[in-house]
């Protein structure tokens, strides 16, 4: 990063020593209000039941310290390095390297993805993570519909990654439907919940919006979790089929796809079909949301995230623009619930639980809502990042949540927060996020 | 040109709780011309607005648009969206409603989704990238152009609109609901903000679509403006009409000038004739 110009600093907030101090100070003192009993004083059942305990005063006195300084640290983070315009503040030739590097990186992104079964073929960690991440590149996408592009904060998205599990897992276990048929109707059956949770909240904005969402997805894994007869309940359903090569199995049997095409079986054949599988829809999530983006559609939704009375005195139907919205993200939800279903061959409600719509919505929000480019690298960061931490132990949510926080600090509208225009006259130029409104409902 | 009236609004009332923000108001608003709907703050004259382009419901009363085809609209029926996409009445906002983070571009598209929903197969054919979406997109993007040209912002059409100046915001905000082709174009209070030199812009354009065939209806507290370039005024007061004539016969009306601006008499002749 450029060092901070004299005109930069000016126009950066100018936050005085007091008053950092004086924030630092407050957060100490709520740090000591709720660790002095958590932490300070230690409880334990003695051997007849009487009650004992100790004090740590030590070790509280330590955890308070490292707040203040750490606040103090975050505080003088957010005056130097806050949301400042970093691009505005480079020389222009280095503007352009960025921009040409920028230009390369999807290439070179995609090229990777692809190169990746080829250059990780023996190493099957990497593998199983990069199908993972792809899902969650997949999920982010399809939530990016919703979220980034009309504006609609949903948090229950996972209900439909669950339609789609199950829609596939009973469908191929009950009448042995292939992948390749169930994996449309998984992502018709989500499309159609989808609309399910469109009409009831078509009248709700904001927060909500976002509680009955969440409700919603709540509803859904209970259901699953208790309707015994149809989906097993807790127990979920094992035994899902997994997917061919077209109707040619990935097995070692004689008329496998090994043996047809004269090569040696070996177990990674399936992980990489499951790879290229997860990237080809991924992509399809891709291409279908880069081509909505620029019809009356997709343009809608954004107009629609911008300012919802006035698209209403445009003569734009914005019940219609809604529920497509939320059906076709949840159509990708479902088709990667598919996906999901047959890459484990096992599914329960526990999959679908909360934390994962949390965990797909913060890759939209750190991505910077409607950036597909964002997205991809938000989920890379989030699904890989976590990986790459797990060297750090039980203090791995830690560093994880300190560089979420440092990230939000540093671009608050996300890895990529500015907008690209869906169609232009003469020059294609980047919207400041700051123009660009986040949707109200 | 005057023919039949574009608009007939009979016994409209419109009440909150209690309150009577609009009582038993009649007028109409001729094909072809523009029509001004003035009075004190508090008038009724947004509420009217908003009844009209369908943004409240009228507690009573009958709104008719007629196009010049002869086919009518009762307004008062048609619900939300339906008025500006079938009876075609568009309107503009007091406190400016563009879409901020699109461009001026972009902002002009949406405004002709409807005729670009249907060329792309309710999107079907667009995402196949049909050839017939194609031509009609490049269609869509002339229209704009050319608006873009009369309000002569052609060379900022990519930039954001949030970006633009007050006085070119409204200018843009026009354009855009003319770029859904409407039969009426209703503005509320559309010089509003600006200086002298924009107001004048401001009237020159909206003749200009005048004598494109469109009809306005407009709200405003601009006497200048008012006086220049309607041919037809209507005055509320408390929910009420007081007045209804030519700029003149406002203009000399004594109800209208005591109404307008309370007793201060003098100082409503002065604004009046001022404007003259």
């Amino acid at each position: 990063m450029a060092p901070p110009s004299s005109d930069a600093r000016s126009t950066a907030p100018q936050a005085g020593f007091a008053f950092i101090l004086k924030r630092s100070l407050i957060s100490a003192a709520i740090a000591l209000a709720l660790f002095s009993l958590m932490i300070g004083v230690r409880t334990e059942a003695g051997p007849t039941g009487v009650l004992i305990y100790w004090t740590r005063f030590g070790d509280l006195a330590l955890l308070v310290g490292a707040v203040f300084i750490g606040s103090i640290a975050v505080e003088l983070a957010r005056a130097f390095v806050g949301p400042v315009d970093i691009a505005g503040r480079m020389p222009e030739a280095l503007r352009e390297i960025l921009a040409a590097l920028q230009r390369f990186l999807v290439p070179a992104l995609l090229a990777f993805a692809v190169l990746i079964p080829v250059i990780f073929y023996q190493q099957r960690y990497i593998l199983d993570l990069s199908i993972l991440v792809l899902t969650y590149v997949m999920l982010g996408w399809g939530l990016n519909i919703v979220v980034g592009l009309a504006g609609l904060l949903d948090l229950g998205y996972v209900a439909f990654y669950a339609v789609g599990a199950y829609s596939y897992a009973l469908l191929s276990t009950t009448f042995g439907l292939s992948f390749w048929i169930c994996l449309p109707l998984a992502g018709i059956l989500a499309a159609f919940w989808g609309m399910m949770l469109g009409f009831p909240v078509l009248r709700l904005k904001g927060d909500y919006l976002a509680i009955v969402t969440l409700a919603f997805g709540e509803i859904i894994r209970i259901v699953l979790l208790n309707w015994q007869s149809l989906t097993g309940g807790p127990n979920g359903i094992s035994g899902i089929p997994r997917p061919t090569a077209f109707g040619i199995p990935l097995t070692a049997g004689a008329d496998g796809l090994a043996a047809r095409l004269g090569i040696p079986f070996s177990p990674t054949h399936r992980i990489v079909f499951l790879f290229y599988l997860i990237l080809a829809l991924a992509l399809l999530t891709n291409w279908a949301t880069i081509r909505l983006r620029r019809l009356p559609i997709g343009r809608a939704w954004e107009a629609l995230r911008e300012d919802e009375v006035a698209c209403r005195a445009l003569g734009i139907n914005t019940v219609v623009t809604k529920l497509t919205a939320f059906a076709l993200g949840a159509m990708f939800g479902g088709f990667a619930g598919a996906f999901f279903a047959t890459r484990q061959g096992f599914i329960s409600p526990e999959s679908f639980s909360f934390q994962e719509s949390a965990l797909v919505l913060a890759i939209v929000v750190l991505g910077g809502m409607g950036s597909q480019l964002g997205v991809a690298l938000a989920a890379i960061a989030m699904i890989g990042g976590f990986e790459l931490f797990r060297g750090f132990d039980q203090y791995r949510m830690l560093v994880f949540g300190m560089a979420m926080v440092l990230l939000m600090i540093w671009r608050p509208r996300g890895l990529i927060g500015h907008r690209a225009p869906s169609v232009y006259l003469e020059r294609r130029e980047a919207i400041a996020a700051d123009l660009v409104k986040e949707g109200h409902g | 040109m005057t023919g039949a009236d574009i608009l007939e609004v009979t016994h409209l009332s419109m009440t909150f709780g209690g309150i009577r923000a609009v009582n038993d108001l009649s007028f109409t608003a001729t094909r072809g011309a523009i029509t001004a709907l003035i009075g004190p703050n508090g008038a009724g004259k947004t509420t009217v607005f908003n009844c009209i382009t369908g943004f409240y419901k009228p507690t009573a009363g009958m709104i008719r648009l007629v196009h010049a085809d002869g086919r009518d609209f009762l307004l008062e029926r048609l619900f939300d969206f339906r008025i500006a996409k079938r009876a075609k009445v568009a309107r503009t906002f007091q406190n400016i409603r563009l879409f901020s983070g699109m461009t001026l571009l972009e902002n002009l598209m949406v405004a002709q989704h409807n005729p670009l929903m249907r060329a792309s197969g309710f999107t079907v054919l667009g995402l196949l990238g049909a050839p017939r979406y194609r031509a009609a997109e490049r269609a869509a993007i002339e229209r704009a152009r050319h608006w873009l040209d009369r309000i002569g912002l052609t060379a900022r059409a990519d930039d954001a609109a949030g970006n633009l100046p007050y006085g070119d915001q409204r200018r843009l905000e026009i354009a855009r609901a003319m770029c859904t082709e409407p039969a009426l174009l209703c503005l509320d209070e559309p010089a509003a903000g600006l200086n002298a030199r924009e107001s004048e812009a401001l009237s020159e354009l909206l003749l200009s679509i005048r004598a494109g065939g469109t009809s306005l209806l407009l709200i405003e507290h601009d006497m200048s403006v008012v006086m220049e370039i309607s041919d037809r005024i209507v005055v509320l007061d408390h929910g009420v009409k007081i007045a209804d004539g030519t700029p003149r016969e406002i203009r000399d009306d004594p109800k209208v000038i005591a109404a307008y601006l309370g007793s201060d008499e003098e100082f409503a002749r002065a604004e009046m004739e001022g404007s003259a």
